[in-house]
């Protein structure tokens, strides 16, 4: 039963992703032109629900996609199991959740 | 080896893996250096000084490029597990491939 709410939740958050990363593609290759400035980046970011909603979606998605990569990799090739599986999985998924949102409020919110 | 590690669909799956723990070890990495907006701007742009170096340019390229490869590789599997099974599979999986190298490509020509 956990193993299909983790496949299901794995394809759930790609989905969610597909647009997202499309769209960071594409606002990477526009950004990267003459350089990177933090903050002609920043004045972009600061204040704005858009890219706060934008970005925050995208690293809850990603947490829970790359948690269960992790995990997957963990178990079939390094043959982890029980509890410790689940720890690092958690351990994983939290971890990834806290930075990204601190790296977002980062570049979203006020200096 | 095993027969099945010689398809060329075992070689997505391995792309697809391997792609995703690239960028999964990346991740942290990419949140610290955008949390370093939190010491302000100079510690950010210091960052981002130090990252115009043509080897870093040219890791960003990878990092792109796994990006792109792992979003292709995944919409072919979206489709795979979604769609009616076709005899395109490794078109597809080739497809993906080369749409990953464009965007990498397309991007690392913005960065010089």
């Amino acid at each position: 039963m956990l193993e299909i709410r983790l496949y299901l939740a794995q394809r759930i958050s790609a989905a969610i992703m597909a647009p997202l990363v499309l769209m960071h593609l594409g606002l990477m290759i526009y950004a990267i032109q003459g350089g990177l400035d933090a903050s002609e980046i920043l004045a972009r970011t600061r204040g704005s629900l858009f890219w706060g909603g934008f970005y925050g979606l995208f690293v809850i998605a990603v947490s829970v996609h790359a948690a269960i990569g992790l995990r997957n990799i963990l178990c079939e090739w390094l043959q982890l199991r029980g509890m410790i599986l689940v720890g690092l999985g958690w351990i994983c998924f939290g971890g990834l959740l806290f930075a990204g949102l601190r790296a977002v409020a980062a570049v979203v919110g006020a200096p | 080896m095993k027969a099945h590690r010689n398809q060329p669909l075992y070689l997505a799956f391995l792309l697809h893996r391997l792609s995703g723990l690239g960028l999964a070890l990346f991740l942290p990495f990419h949140f610290y250096v955008l949390g370093l907006a939190l010491e302000g701007d100079d510690a950010l742009n210091r960052f981002l000084h130090w990252s115009e170096m043509p080897l870093v340019k040219i890791a960003e390229f990878g990092l792109v490029f796994l990006l792109a490869v792992h979003f292709f590789g995944g919409l072919r599997l979206l489709a795979l597990e979604n769609m009616p099974w076709s005899n395109q599979q490794k078109n597809y999986a080739a497809i993906a491939v080369a749409a990953a190298f464009f965007v990498a490509t397309g991007f690392l020509l913005r960065a010089f």
